[in-house]
């Protein structure tokens, strides 16, 4: 097997050490750009909620608390065996990582499962926004404005675990030919910085969404 | 002679392959450089189009040669294709793809595959803009202001905004690209400090562009959002808030409207020393202008808004941090200014832009600081005092930045040198016909002439036909090189390596340059930026 | 073909002034500045014409006091003209206490005027001139602004929410008036004139064409057609509150929160009854008159509310509906607080 580092050299790069650098930058300013996509929404959110308290909590009164956080708990385990699968890899183990890999595809989709159900059940009681929105009862469109937020920011948010699920994907194949070493294995860690900022956006929407219905 | 030194080459970046595809799929950044340069200037001609007919139009104070509808239209689609698909990736696009490996001393890009993507992506979203307009059109202003667009417009919005948002991701990946290319592609000895200040006003564009492009992105998908479900975001009438739309989208498009002057800037530095035979003076303060308007250009947003139901307070606040973005924009003039004095100066064709440019740009940002003084801006806010302060930025200063740009290296892009008389001529046609184009229409605005105005009353007219009497001949003045630059392409003289005698990495390889740039990478020796002092005997300037 | 050609705006407000010295200064120093720096680029450019190829020129890099007076002296001046264009902001923002007020509505593409006296107009609005006249101002749909060129006065008028303008004129004639935030197809056609009338004039306007009543009494007979006085008894204050002496008093929430029953408080009660309640009442009595009345009604029936509390004027509606310290009356004592405030009204007048 010839040297894997020479071979995911790429011809624009001089050493591989300049190449790695080069990755963990890209991936790094990349995910500033996801902070301010996701931040635009916060702050409409936030402003939102500031000028229409009564309605976003008789809103996220509607949430499922209990996929919720069985959902956030899902999603951190995700990100733990994703690390596991980074910490393998980095000692050579790469069957192992592939098997973690795989682990956290699967994790991923029972968190889309679940929020899918939970769309459905939204969908049921008349709560997805537009024509399927029906509330009784006082601040019908503030509320209807809570579930714009909640299925714009999740539904953003699922978009990008499923891309990150497809980016998984792609790991393992190349894992299969045996492209990661211990000493190459730059993709993992990129991808795994992605799916734990992936994870950390979840917890705040956690937070947002389903918590302030809870004392009502 | 430097020929001597380093020999022409037969092969290279444009030769070395052939065919429609080699293009298409090329990863190289030089010759998506070429894609975008051809992009973009359809696309301006496009927008040059769309501005034509209105100053046909307000030739007579009557909707005499478009309907109102028409007119709306036509100024959206210049505002759009003009900002988002020539302006922001004008400079960054072409010369910033083409110079920024050349002059870190690096191969190619660090994610060439991304930058073609970028590409792509671009033509995608130009794409579907164009489709907008083919079907029939946008009509509201490239602000897009909330509750008209997403409530009341019966025009092709979401596709509009659609193709804005696909753009948006070509210049995020581009940005991302120079930092990472500019972090970590330099060549061996190439510190910080020696880097020529286009790569340093690139850097802090492209920071800019990374931080603030995703807000435009998402205030576009809620806008889309509102529209196509009919639910409430900015609607005030489902208890949304419409001067939340406004402040998201100045917060995105105040830093974008430097990162339409901060290339153009990042051209003139270049220019300015390499026809002064001098280095640039205070190389420092300019960096760090670049990256203090980079920064504080992010607080300023809500001066557009002074009249807009902002608290007196907010707009106390963004007053006064105009202003403080206005001193770094000083410094750079006056740095520029100072560069020139005691240089051995030139009057070729990219000097005679780059001077225009600090002129123009000068006399833009000044009226910036007349809108930014509160109790004026509500006089001035959203008139034509308005219009002319951003065109002598944008087209005085940005477009002849980019025209200065273009001549400057086209030896190097194109390996011919193009018709120094013509080119000089066309200079001081485009530098005429801005002015007569653009100046009356700060009187107009001081005047009362509000902006948007398909007709508009008499008294008026006269100061509007002297700024369409100057657009046409600002027309001429852009045709002309479009014409002589593709005839010098296949005609034009063969260029030696550094035409110029300039101290750049870009011009120690040949021209047109090798695919991978230089033949051997470079390692930077000289300690200082500029060094002419230390190339006299390369540059032959003994 | 060319008619009243000019180069420089008529003004005919009490702020025009200002606002016209301001510019001028600007422009003095900024002209003096740039053909400063444009007259040495060309000297230089001149000067240092290249005169062999092979010249160089002299290798100075940088120069510090240079860089420092050049970075601080602009900054100085920016100051300046901060301060300066705050101060006359502030001006142009805070109507004097002792304007009268006109409502008006834009909606595409016209405006439509309401006096207090019960005249209505539509893309023209009549004032006197030497009086500061304050619009309180709202919109039906889109976002409109408000631009009198020759007053140097501009205000944005939002839907869902009263923003205010004020001017004084000070010279009677005719004057545009100017949409000028776009707002549409007709955005160019939604301009319309002021008449400055002397004051002379202005109270024969008044008396001309006789409306049928004050716009307070329009707005009484909205408050029995819509039913308000079904359930606002006065001096009978049961589940609903009594609204006289209500304009402009402070009234405590159900929040614990203390706001102004300004304009903004009054047309919010219509729309969204519920999102404030004061102190004492319930939520869900009141019905929601979306979509029932319209703005103009709306201004009828405040201006109605107005009229039976303190006097109009006492007070300046405020968007951003900030209590001012004075106000220590009770809601609904009408008592020696507000005749003594309407009393130093009319002596100021
Ligand atoms: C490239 C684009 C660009 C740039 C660089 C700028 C630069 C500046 N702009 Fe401009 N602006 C626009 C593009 C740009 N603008 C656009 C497109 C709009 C309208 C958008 C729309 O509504 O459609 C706009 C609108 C706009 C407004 C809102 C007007 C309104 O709608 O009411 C304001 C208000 O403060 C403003 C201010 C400024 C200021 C203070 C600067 C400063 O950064 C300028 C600083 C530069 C200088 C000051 C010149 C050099 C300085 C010296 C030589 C120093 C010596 C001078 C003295 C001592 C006097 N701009
Ligand atoms: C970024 C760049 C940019 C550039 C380069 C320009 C270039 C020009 N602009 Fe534009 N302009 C804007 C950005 C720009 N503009 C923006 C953002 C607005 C605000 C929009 C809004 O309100 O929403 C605006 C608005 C605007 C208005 C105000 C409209 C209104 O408010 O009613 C006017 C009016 O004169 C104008 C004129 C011009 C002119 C004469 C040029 C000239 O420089 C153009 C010169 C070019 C040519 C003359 C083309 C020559 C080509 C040919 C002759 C070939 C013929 C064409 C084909 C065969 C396809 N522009
Ligand atoms: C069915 C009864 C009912 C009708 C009809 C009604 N209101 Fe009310 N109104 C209430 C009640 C109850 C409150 C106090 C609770 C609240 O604020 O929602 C109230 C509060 C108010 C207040 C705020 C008073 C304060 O002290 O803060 C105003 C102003 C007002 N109403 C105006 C109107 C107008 C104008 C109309 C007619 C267009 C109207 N109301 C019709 C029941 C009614
Ligand atoms: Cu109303 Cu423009
Ligand atoms: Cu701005």
């Amino acid at each position: 097997m010839s040297d894997p580092l020479v071979l995911e050299l790429r011809e624009q790069f001089a050493t591989p050490e300049q190449q790695r650098h080069t990755s963990s930058i890209g991936i790094w300013l990349f995910l500033m750009t996801e902070v301010m996509m996701f931040g635009g929404l916060f702050v409409a959110y936030t402003v939102y909620r500031f000028n229409h308290p009564q309605a976003f909590a008789q809103g996220s009164a509607e949430m499922d608390i209990v996929l919720g956080s069985i959902n956030s708990a899902i999603l951190l385990t995700s990100s733990l065996t994703m690390g596991l699968a980074e910490f393998s890899a980095k000692f050579g183990r790469v069957r192992l990582s592939g098997i973690l890999l795989f682990t956290t595809i699967l994790i991923g989709l029972a968190f889309l499962g679940i929020k899918f159900t939970e769309y459905y059940e939204h969908y049921q009681q008349h709560e997805a926004p537009g024509v399927w929105f029906n509330h009784v009862g006082p601040h019908a469109p503030e509320v209807q404005m809570f579930f714009v937020f909640y299925f714009l920011m999740t539904g953003l948010h699922a978009v990008h675990m499923s891309i990150g699920i497809l980016l998984l994907l792609g790991l393992i194949a190349r894992n299969m030919v045996g492209s990661f070493s211990a000493a190459y294995h730059t993709p993992i860690t990129v991808v795994g910085l992605y799916w734990h900022f992936v994870d950390i956006v979840w917890i705040f929407l956690y937070v947002i969404f389903y918590l302030p219905g809870l004392h009502k | 002679m430097i020929q001597a030194v380093a020999p022409k080459i037969e092969k290279n970046y444009l030769n070395e392959k052939v065919g429609l595809l080699s293009w298409l799929l090329t990863t190289d950044h030089k010759r998506i450089a070429i894609l975008y340069t051809f992009s973009i200037t359809v696309f301006f001609f496009i927008g040059g189009f769309f501005a034509l007919m209105m100053r046909l139009e307000l030739l007579s104070p009557r909707n005499w040669l478009v309907s109102a509808e028409t007119y709306n239209k036509l100024f959206t689609m210049h505002g759009i294709i003009m900002v988002w698909f020539f302006l922001i990736p004008s400079i960054p696009g072409t010369l910033g793809n083409f110079l920024i490996p050349m002059m870190v001393g690096a191969k190619d890009v660090a994610f060439p595959k991304l930058n073609l993507l970028s590409w792509y992506i671009f033509m995608l979203g130009g794409g579907v803009t164009v489709y907008a307009l083919f079907r029939g059109g946008v009509d509201t202003g490239w602000t897009f202001y909330t509750p008209f667009s997403t409530t009341y417009s019966t025009t092709y919005v979401v596709a509009a905004a659609v193709g804005i948002f696909i753009a948006g991701f070509s210049t995020i990946l581009t940005a991302l690209n120079f930092i990472a290319t500019i972090h970590s592609m330099r060549a061996p000895g190439l510190t910080w400090f020696k880097l020529p200040i286009f790569v340093w006003s690139m850097y802090a564009n492209s920071v800019v562009l990374i931080l603030n492009t995703p807000v435009l992105a998402i205030t576009l998908v809620m806008l889309a959002v509102e529209r196509i479900f009919t639910v409430g975001i900015f609607d005030p009438a489902l208890g949304g808030d419409p001067v939340l739309f406004q402040h998201m989208f100045w917060f995105y498009s105040h830093p974008a409207v430097y990162t339409m002057v901060l290339p153009a800037m990042a051209v003139i530095s270049e220019i300015v020393p390499a026809f002064s035979r001098k280095p640039l003076f205070g190389y420092k303060a300019v960096a760090f202008s670049s990256i203090a308007i980079a920064v504080v250009g992010f607080l300023v947003w809500g001066h557009h808004m002074f009249v807009a139901g902002e608290s007196v307070y907010s707009a106390l606040a963004f007053s006064f941090l105009s202003y403080c973005v206005a001193v770094p924009s000083a410094i750079k003039v006056f740095n520029w200014t100072a560069t020139i004095h005691g240089g051995s100066v030139s009057w070729d064709t990219p000097m005679l832009y780059a001077i225009g440019f600090i002129g123009l740009f000068t006399i833009g940002g000044m009226t910036g600081l007349f809108l930014a003084a509160l109790g004026l801006d509500v006089h001035v806010h959203d008139t034509y005092f308005v219009i002319a302060h951003f065109h002598y930025i944008m087209v005085g200063g940005s477009v002849m930045a980019f025209l200065g740009g273009v001549h400057y290296w086209w030896p190097k892009i194109s390996g011919k040198m193009y018709p120094e008389g013509l080119a000089r001529l066309s200079a001081l046609i485009v530098f005429i016909g801005f002015n007569l184009t653009f100046f009356p229409q700060f009187v107009l605005g001081y005047l009362g002439m509000p902006r948007r105005y398909a007709a508009y009353p008499e008294e008026f007219q006269m100061l509007h036909v002297l700024s369409t009497a100057g657009a046409t001949i600002l027309g001429v003045g852009y045709v002309l090189p479009l014409c002589y630059l593709i005839w010098a392409w296949h005609y034009g003289r063969d260029a030696t390596p550094n035409p110029w005698r300039a101290t750049g990495l870009e011009w120690k390889s040949s021209s047109p340059p090798p695919t991978h740039n230089f033949e051997v990478t470079p390692i930077v020796t000289a300690k200082l930026p500029y060094d002419y002092e230390a190339m006299k005997e390369e540059l032959e300037l003994v | 073909m060319i008619t009243n050609f000019r180069l420089w705006p008529e003004s005919a407000s009490s702020v025009a002034g200002g606002v016209d010295l301001l510019f001028l200064i600007l422009l003095v120093v900024c002209t003096a500045v740039s053909v400063g720096i444009a007259a040495f680029l060309i000297y230089s450019a001149i000067r240092y014409h290249r005169k062999s190829p092979n010249e160089l020129g002299t290798q100075t890099r940088y120069n510090i006091p240079a860089e420092v007076t050049w970075t601080v002296v602009p900054f100085i001046f920016f100051m300046a003209v901060f301060v300066w264009g705050a101060k006359l902001y502030f001006e142009i923002q805070r109507p004097p206490d002792n304007a009268m007020s006109i409502y008006v509505v834009g909606k595409q593409w016209m405006w439509k005027v309401q006096h207090l006296e019960g005249q209505r107009e539509i893309n023209e609005i009549h004032i006197p001139v030497g009086r500061p006249v304050k619009l309180i101002m709202t919109s039906e749909d889109v976002i409109h602004d408000f631009f009198v060129p020759a007053f140097r006065t501009k205000q944005d008028v939002l839907p869902d929410r009263y923003t205010t303008t004020w001017f004084e004129a000070t010279t009677p004639g005719k004057y545009h008036l100017f949409c000028s935030q776009y707002c549409g197809t007709k955005h160019s056609g939604m301009i319309g004139w002021i008449y400055a009338l002397t004051p002379v004039d202005y109270q024969r306007w008044l008396t001309q064409g006789a409306p049928e009543g004050s716009l307070a009494s329009t707005g009484e007979k909205y408050f029995h057609q819509f039913g308000c006085a079904n359930c606002h008894h006065f001096n009978n204050q049961g589940r609903c509150p009594d609204l006289r002496n209500l304009y402009m008093r402070p009234v405590l929430l159900t929040t614990g929160k203390t706001i102004i029953a300004d304009d903004s408080y009054i047309r919010e009660k219509l729309h969204d009854p519920d999102a404030q309640v004061p102190w004492g009442f319930s939520a869900n009595v009141m019905p929601n008159f979306t979509g029932v009345v319209t703005e103009e009604q709306i201004l009828a029936l405040i201006s109605y509310i107005k009229a039976l509390g303190p006097q109009p004027g006492t007070q300046e509606p405020s968007s951003s509906g900030a209590a001012p310290a004075e106000y220590g009356t009770q809601k609904g004592i009408g008592g020696p607080g507000a005749t003594s405030n309407a009393g130093s009204q009319v002596e100021k007048r």
